[in-house]
């Protein structure tokens, strides 16, 4: 080995020595994200989107956001929830956020929304490998998207 | 990041702990443009995990329509005294950590 493959040997091992605490990070579920419709948001997510509205499902929304940059919604659910996700239809990417519960963690998320425009807000849990849904209308005054 | 940007408070009541989370961050949504009409780059909290003793209780994955400087609230199975971990990462490899006293 002469010395600068050594050094390009020693120099990669550093490189993926420092990469890989960031890889632990890369949990992030992009085409979901990405994705400009719910349905599609939601086949991206859970790889289904056979939803049944449960009444299990609570979703506390304001009936009217008077300001759509702060819209605070709250999913609770007394099922045994593996995942919440949140999912405003008209917004250009409908899915908002989405959190994952450990053993023992209460079907509950807070959280403040960006709304583009009056929407259906979605809530949906996953439970028991199955979906159940809760869904309101907020309208809002003035968006939350754009600039 | 130098500043702290994590803001918490954990509650522990009847053998469940509630968590309260406000988190510093733009959240560029990617959508706006500046004063000379250019894109601002989207910047964003993608991922949250909270970490009570070992165990990952709780994560969340945010996209950019989460709202500016992040609230977030949810609720473990832990006790008084616990020790609670929370960390953010964003979409430009920012990312924080706080410890929050459980209660």
């Amino acid at each position: 080995m002469d010395r600068r493959s050594v050094i390009r040997v020693v120099g990669g091992a550093l490189v993926a020595a420092v990469a890989l605490p960031k890889m632990a990070w890369a949990a992030w579920s992009k085409s979901a994200m990405d994705a400009n419709e719910s349905t599609a948001a939601m086949n991206e997510l859970f790889g289904m989107s056979d939803v049944t509205t449960s009444a299990e499902v609570k979703l506390k929304a304001p009936e009217i956001a008077e300001n759509g940059a702060v819209v605070p919604l709250e999913v609770r659910t007394d099922m045994d929830a593996e995942q919440i996700a949140i999912f405003v239809d008209k917004n250009p990417s409908p899915l908002v956020m989405t959190a994952t519960m450990g053993a023992g963690t209460a079907g509950l998320v807070k959280t403040r929304v960006r709304m583009g425009e009056t929407s259906n807000v979605v809530a949906v849990v996953k439970s028991g490998g199955k979906l159940y849904s809760a869904n309101q209308e907020v309208k809002v005054t003035i968006g939350g998207c754009g600039g | 990041m130098a500043k702290k940007t994590i803001r918490g408070k954990a509650k522990a009541k009847n053998g469940m702990v509630d968590v309260k989370l406000l988190m510093k961050h733009p959240m560029e949504t990617g959508l706006r443009k500046d004063k000379d009409g250019n894109p601002i780059k989207a910047h964003f909290i993608q991922t949250v995990t909270a970490t009570a003793d070992g165990n990952t209780v709780f994560t969340a994955e945010f996209n950019t329509s989460v709202s500016k400087d992040p609230y977030l609230a949810f609720s473990y199975a832990g006790e008084k005294g616990g020790a609670l971990n929370i960390a953010w990462a964003d979409n430009m490899g920012d990312s924080d950590a706080a410890d929050i006293k459980v209660k």
